[in-house]
């Protein structure tokens, strides 16, 4: 399964997260997971949503740069081992992970991955046929 | 083909250079007997108003500067009683000289016959809605284009500028077919009937753009963003105002309204003037005015003339696009930068041509930065994707300057949109 990622460029400035996070809760959307990425100048935030379309139109109207990404989430055993069992089948693979990142699920014992490739579908397929478990939405 | 003035348009150069020899004859006479401080001017070169027996001599007379005019100010260079004026416009002040210009009825009919060219080149007639928001008032820009609207006939919306709500609600409702306005403004309009969802309801078909400096890249923007054909206009105050030079539909440079003011190019470090097709200092000789004529008016605008012959059938010398001024050339650890060298590279390579250039000098070494907004074709959800166009820019900027700038990428619409002369520079230096 293949998640919608919004991507949103953010000025390296006091209040620019707070202002868009501000523009997401007033409208009601429930943010699932995100994390931001950091240079010396700029930071792109990235975040999974109950409604990340609504989410990107939103954005977008508010004047801010904002895109969608596919990316492919992976729900796990919250215990050693099991991101290093994904990432071994990647790296045989030879997929190659642009970035990730991790959340506990609400679901005791449980986590999620979400993991930036190359080729979302592909990396589903060989998730799937090794009997990792896709998820198309974060509870 | 549609001329507003085609006698003159289409003249023979034979014939324009007859008319301008005789009318520079009348108005070196009028100047030296009417103008105190350039009859001294004259004197001190050892010139006299006999020495002129034509365009050739020209290069005889000295400048008019700036600094002239503003030592001058404000009746020096005043060539007939006041009341013999009917109108007063004034230059922005943007390089902190202001000027005040004098126009009797017989200039500012001839001022407004060059903006009524310049709508009739843009392919106005009297069935077209005509949108001015320059500003009015002491700027020349909305009274220029205003008086050269009626001339040709065009249902004049004198908006002037701000509110763009409202402009967007007019140019809708009343079925605006040309717009006249500043580039810069040009560009916010066309992003905010995008943001109003009111780009495909426009019925815009041209636009005329001055007062500043534009690239070629920003006019196919424009042209985009408005579903307009954008035709660039050159003027100032000093010589009269918008419509000293427009362009036709050929867009390859502006017909300069030659037979009231005489176009050269100089060097600007020796004042030697150059060969048509040289690349220098635009320098004005009024022909025809009679309460504001100056001769020989230095305007620190860069650009060269061309002869070759037009498409559109004008014969009238053309001045290319404005290529820098003298006076906004910034030097940057010794290298001459133009902001419009910056924003050539910009649009070219996606980003908006909004853009802010910061000087500032640190431990006795220039600093320089150019702040770029965020674009969606920039933009990338991989730091190292936004990372390697941002080198890109980097390298693009580097081949076209010279120097290295550091390059802020800031939010979309951060950088203030300018309803009148946009602010692109910004020098912290005290040398």
């Amino acid at each position: 399964m293949i998640m919608d990622q919004v991507s949103v460029f953010v000025e390296n400035k006091p209040g620019a997260l707070s202002e868009i996070t501000a523009q997401l809760a007033e409208a009601g959307i429930d943010l699932k997971a995100f994390t931001v990425a950091d240079t010396a100048e700029f930071g792109i935030l990235r975040f999974l949503s109950d409604a990340p379309k609504k989410a990107l139109a939103l954005l977008k109207s508010g004047g801010w740069v904002a895109s969608l990404t596919p990316v492919v989430a992976v729900k796990m055993e919250d215990k050693p081992g099991s991101l290093a069992k994904v990432l071994k089948l990647f790296a045989d693979a030879a997929v190659q992970v642009e970035y990730m990142y991790a959340f506990v699920a609400s679901e005791e014992g449980q986590a999620y991955v979400v993991f930036r490739v190359e080729d979302p579908d592909s990396a589903t397929t060989l998730l799937e046929s090794s009997g990792a478990v896709t998820v198309a939405s974060l509870d | 083909m549609a001329y507003y003035q085609e006698e003159i348009e289409t003249m023979s150069r034979d014939a324009m250079t007859a008319l301008q020899s005789e009318r520079l004859v009348k108005q070196v006479r009028h100047v030296y007997d009417n103008v105190e401080p350039y009859r001294k001017k004259m004197q001190d070169a050892g010139v006299e108003p006999g020495d002129i027996k034509g365009i050739e001599d020209l290069a005889k007379l000295p400048f008019t500067t700036k600094d002239d005019l503003k030592d001058a100010y404000p009746y020096g260079f005043l060539a007939l009683p006041l009341k013999d004026c009917v109108r007063i416009q004034s230059t922005s002040g943007t390089t902190g000289k202001r000027v005040v210009a004098f126009y009797t009825q017989h200039d500012l009919d001839l001022w407004e016959d060059g903006c009524a060219r310049a709508i009739v080149a843009a392919g106005g007639s009297d069935t077209d809605v005509c949108h001015v928001c320059y500003g009015y008032g002491l700027f020349t820009g909305g009274p220029g284009l205003n008086g050269g609207s009626h001339r040709v006939g065009c249902l004049t919306l004198p908006m002037s500028s701000g509110n763009t709500e409202r402009q967007l609600t007019f140019m809708e409702d009343l079925e605006a077919t040309i717009i006249c306005c500043t580039p810069s403004y040009a560009a916010f309009l066309g992003e905010s009937a995008h943001d109003a969802g009111i780009t495909g309801k426009l019925k815009l078909k041209s636009g005329i753009f001055g007062a500043e400096a534009w690239s070629e890249e920003m006019r196919r923007e424009i042209e985009k963003s408005l579903g307009l054909k954008a035709y660039d206009i050159y003027g100032l105050t000093e010589i009269s105002g918008p419509g000293v030079s427009f362009e036709c539909e050929e867009q390859t440079g502006m017909h300069v309204c030659e037979d009231h003011f005489y176009p050269e190019i100089i060097d600007p470090a020796t004042g030697e003037q150059q060969a048509i097709g040289t690349k220098g200092e635009l320098v004005f000789t009024c022909l025809t005015k009679q309460a504001f004529p100056l001769l020989r008016y230095r305007t620190r605008d860069i650009t060269l003339l061309s002869r070759d012959a037009c498409s559109c059938g004008r014969t009238l010398t053309k001045m290319k696009r404005l290529m820098g001024r003298t006076d906004d050339m910034l030097i940057i650890r010794g290298v001459n930068v133009f902001p419009s060298q910056i924003e050539t590279v910009l649009v070219g390579q996606g980003y908006p041509a909004n853009y802010l250039i910061i000087v500032d000098r640190e431990h006795h070494t220039d600093t320089f930065e150019v702040q770029v907004e965020m674009s969606e074709d920039v933009f990338s959800d991989e730091v190292k994707v936004i990372e390697k166009k941002e080198a890109e820019l980097l390298a693009a900027l580097r081949s076209m300057l010279g120097i290295s700038p550091k390059v802020t990428l800031v939010a979309p619409r951060t950088i203030t949109r300018s309803e009148g002369k946009a602010v692109r520079v910004i020098d912290k230096r005290k040398i």
